[in-house]
């Protein structure tokens, strides 16, 4: 019997099942990265195809190790693929320089880190003004972006804080409003809950989803399933390669629903 | 649904519908809904045991309703449920059956059936994720009732990530 959960399955190499709704805002084909550290060549990734629509919330999850940190960052061109190529909205990026990355992730990507990597002697504010300015936002048009997102984001009392004095999740947000103040098309998160407590991941869940509805393209990284549930499409990397590629917004398989798993026995 | 109904009724007497009420408030939407007809039955077997008694009461216009109460062995019982821990979840033991036996069958994959099952478990994290986002946030009981839910999974997923690391191996 067939099952009709097969026809959800997409392998990022077959867009034929896609509806064509122009190109993707993310193609990669047969991306390789090896890391050449102490001891033997660590495959990170091993002949990737993925293709991301415009307005798709991607999962990547994985074991540790399994390479999907490496992947993330030569999606976002923090690393280099040792070969394969990128295309971003159409656009090849094989030949970008370093300088025209560094130009994409202030214009068109956003990135957080479990780590949020802010800039621990700027307020709160100008951590998140800083890209904006940087990609030659007026001063004033800075501010109202900054203003808009940290009062959606619940952080409008934060805005004179030192990142220090916040909590983890707190950091967080202000890393996501960062990411997200040149209006990127593309929001890239690698463990974005990572070093959060529950709690912190719930805040970060509900973030993304709500981002995700208003439009934001997101691939996530990260290797908790509570977390990826948030998206609408996970893919499962093993050692390197994408093991499986599922749609998950659709109804169980089974007609009991939720019930089966919420069901109390007295 | 027999010890629940039970420490339901400890505060005082109550009807089948109000039994149901109280269900569903406590769980709120976590809980599928109660079939009264259920806690009806229940509530008679009860009453067969000693644990619970019911009193016939008249309505005007409305055919007569049964209050029940708590009986002193009915609180007996229920001394001993608190008293007693509950069961250790299980393997999902169907699963592994499957899994453990694929390979002598010929007539399935094992990192086939393990991606199936992983996607299955990923819908319904994200069934329970959109319940949980739909659920009143204040309501501590459901929420919390949704999140072991979510843990269970978590645990499974984890498992099904390890039998594919050793399973793959092999191959």
């Amino acid at each position: 019997m067939s099952d009709p959960a097969d026809d959800s399955i997409r392998t990022g190499a077959d867009d034929s099942v896609r509806p064509d709704t122009g190109s993707p805002l993310l193609r990669a084909e047969g991306l390789v990265k090896t890391h050449h550290g102490e001891g033997a060549p660590a495959h990170a990734v091993r002949g990737v195809d993925l293709s991301v629509r415009h307005g798709e919330f991607v999962a990547v999850t994985g074991p540790s190790g399994a390479g999907k940190s490496t992947l993330l960052h030569l999606l976002g061109g923090l690393q280099r693929p040792d070969s394969g190529s990128l295309w971003l909205d159409g656009e090849c990026t094989d030949a970008y320089s370093e300088a025209r990355w560094a130009v994409e992730r202030r214009r068109r990507i956003g990135i957080v880190f479990q780590f949020f990597n802010l800039v621990s002697n700027l307020t709160v504010a100008d951590n998140v003004e800083l890209p904006a300015l940087l990609a030659g936002t007026s001063a004033r048009q800075a501010r109202a972006e900054r203003e808009t997102l940290l009062a959606e984001l619940g952080l409008e009392n934060k805005a004179r804080s030192m990142p220090g004095e916040l909590s983890g999740g707190e950091q967080q947000r202000v890393a996501l409003a960062r990411a997200l103040v040149n209006q990127p098309r593309l929001l890239l998160a690698d463990e974005p809950a990572g070093s959060l407590d529950s709690k912190g991941t719930r805040e970060v869940m509900r973030l993304l989803s709500r981002f995700h509805q208003r439009g934001q393209t997101i691939v996530l990284v990260t290797h908790d399933a509570r977390l990826a549930s948030a998206a609408d499409r996970a893919i499962s990397f093993f050692d390197g390669r994408i093991a499986d590629d599922a749609e998950l917004d659709r109804a169980p398989r089974r007609g009991t629903g939720l019930s089966g798993v919420l069901e109390l026995k007295g | 649904m027999r010890l629940p109904l039970l420490a339901l009724l400890a505060k005082g007497p109550a009807h089948g519908y109000e039994l149901k009420q109280d269900l569903e408030q406590l769980l709120g939407a976590a809980y599928p809904p109660t079939n009264v007809g259920q806690i009806y039955v229940t509530l008679g077997r009860l009453e067969k045991s000693g644990l619970i008694e019911g009193e016939e009461i008249a309505q005007e216009s409305r055919p007569n309703k049964k209050i029940y109460r708590l009986t002193d062995s009915g609180q007996e019982a229920l001394r001993a449920w608190f008293e007693e821990t509950a069961d250790e979840p299980r393997v999902r033991d169907e699963f592994f059956m499957k899994l453990a036996l694929a390979p002598r069958t010929g007539l399935a994959d094992q990192i086939a059936l393990i991606n199936k099952q992983r996607r299955e478990y990923l819908i319904t994290m994200r069934n329970l994720s959109k319940l949980a986002a739909a659920e009143d946030r204040d309501n501590r009981i459901s929420q919390l009732l949704i999140e072991g839910a979510m843990l269970h999974l978590q645990a499974d997923l984890d498992w099904l990530e390890r039998c594919q690391e050793e399973l793959e191996e092999l191959e």
